[in-house]
């Protein structure tokens, strides 16, 4: 019952919680360039706007990839906080992208082509920790329901640094933070246009915009597995590391796109595959 | 979104300067996009000319409604000194409708995000328009007419 009463929950709260974070992200990252800012709304209002344009799609299938792409972001999330299999979360969510990318490549604009191309490699980058996160979480906690991961006794981050580190690293992909912004050019503003979303208008970019809430709250949400028996310390660590991924998005250009794959992997495979391999041979010294 | 006409690049400049920590038109929500499908309003600088004629209707249309131009500076007004030129058309009504006219020359930054909060007002009325189902004409069907 309260399982599903927070599955429920998921589909009202994140585009509220996502959209106050996005405010917020505006209005740090405008401080730290010594400049004043959006309104902490301001999200929430181009939401409205968006929604409130004049729609026309260059392709007809357009808005269903993309209808695609937001139901499924809300079933991985929707599963993840009522508790189910984490492994099935990561697939949906993958699933989700995967619509994400059919939905530029179905518009005719080669910036929109680029765009698809490079966000299927970051997909391949980001991949492989999401899924080690997953088994490490299962080794550390004997199972893959997020269920038991929220009970959880013992803090997992405490058997998991080196994914958790990692999966921070590839977190810059995620929520699309320069040096890894490299499919949409959220901040670059001229290079590809605007990647992926160039061909997004009206209300397209509205549901692209919302599904990148949920998906804010979604990884959010993996963080604060780690630290799930102490919810205070969950929530700063959680503040903590959006913060860091500001200052990152602040500080550095962006990278070229065979650099970043080559970073992600090797500091999966290091510290991420490197942790899993530690956890398991502990194991098997503690029996 | 901004578009340089034929203009010497000082409004150009001026209208980038609104972006710097010391006016921060984002404190009006407004950013910068290169992408016209995502912006609402279309400054431009400088007269047009027979060869970015075609670009500024392109730009025009690919822009979704509700939208509104600004055009900044001297030239983008009327051709200012550029006027009598072979190649200069006029202002930049003379291609698109223009909804806010931004004088100066070069404009002053203060005068270009007056002329954008101005916009912003346009803007609103425009949807107003959009839900009673009144859709502005295009750019040919406003010629042909």
């Amino acid at each position: 019952m309260v399982m599903s009463l927070l599955a429920g929950g998921f589909v009202l709260l994140p585009p509220l919680i996502g959209g106050l974070i996005a405010g917020l992200d505006r209005i740090i990252t405008a401080r730290m360039q010594s400049r004043v800012g959006p309104p902490l709304l301001q999200p929430f209002y181009d939401l409205i706007k968006l929604f409130s344009k004049q729609n026309i799609a260059s392709n007809r299938f357009h808005r269903h990839y993309l209808m695609c792409y937001i139901i499924f972001m809300i079933f991985s999330g929707a599963m993840f906080f009522s508790g189910r299999d984490l492994l099935l979360v990561i697939f949906a969510y993958t699933l989700a992208d995967i619509f994400l990318v059919m939905a530029a490549f179905s518009a005719t604009s080669p910036y929109s082509f680029i765009g698809a191309q490079r966000e299927l490699i970051q997909l391949i980058a980001a991949e492989p920790i999401l899924l080690i996160t997953a088994l490490g979480m299962n080794m550390a906690c004997g199972s893959f329901n997020t269920a038991e991961m929220f009970k959880c006794k013992e803090v997992l981050f405490l058997d998991l640094p080196g994914v958790f580190f990692a999966l921070v690293f590839v977190l810059t992909f995620k929520l699309r933070k320069s040096p890894f912004d490299l499919s949409t050019s959220h901040h670059g503003h001229q290079e590809l246009v605007k990647g992926l979303t160039t061909e997004f208008a009206g209300r397209t970019l509205g549901i692209f915009e919302l599904a990148h809430f949920y998906e804010t709250v979604l990884l959010l949400g993996i963080i604060y597995l780690f630290f799930a028996p102490y919810w205070w310390l969950a929530l700063l660590v959680i503040a903590l590391t959006y913060f860091a991924e500001l200052v990152i998005d602040n500080t550095y250009a962006r990278a070229k796109i065979k650099l970043s794959l080559l970073w992600t992997w090797a500091l999966t495979i290091a510290i991420g595959g490197g942790n899993l391999v530690v956890l398991y041979i502990l194991g098997h010294v503690r029996n | 979104m901004h578009y340089d006409g034929s203009s010497c690049n000082g409004c150009d400049i001026e209208v980038l300067a609104c972006l710097t920590p010391l006016y921060d038109v984002e404190r009006f929500g407004v950013i910068n996009t290169g992408n016209p499908k995502h912006a609402d309003i279309l400054l431009i600088t400088g007269g047009i000319n027979t060869q970015n004629v075609e670009i500024v209707k392109t730009i025009y249309s690919q822009m979704r409604n509700p939208k509104v131009v600004v055009a900044i500076g001297a030239c983008a007004l009327n051709g200012n000194i550029f006027r009598d030129c072979y190649n200069i058309l006029g202002g930049v009504d003379s291609t698109i409708p223009v909804d806010v006219y931004v004088p100066g020359c070069a404009a002053r930054p203060e005068a270009i995000i007056d002329g954008v909060v101005k916009a912003l007002g346009v803007l609103e009325k425009r949807y107003e328009q959009l839900k009673k189902g009144i859709v502005p004409k295009s750019v040919r069907e406003e010629k042909a007419s």
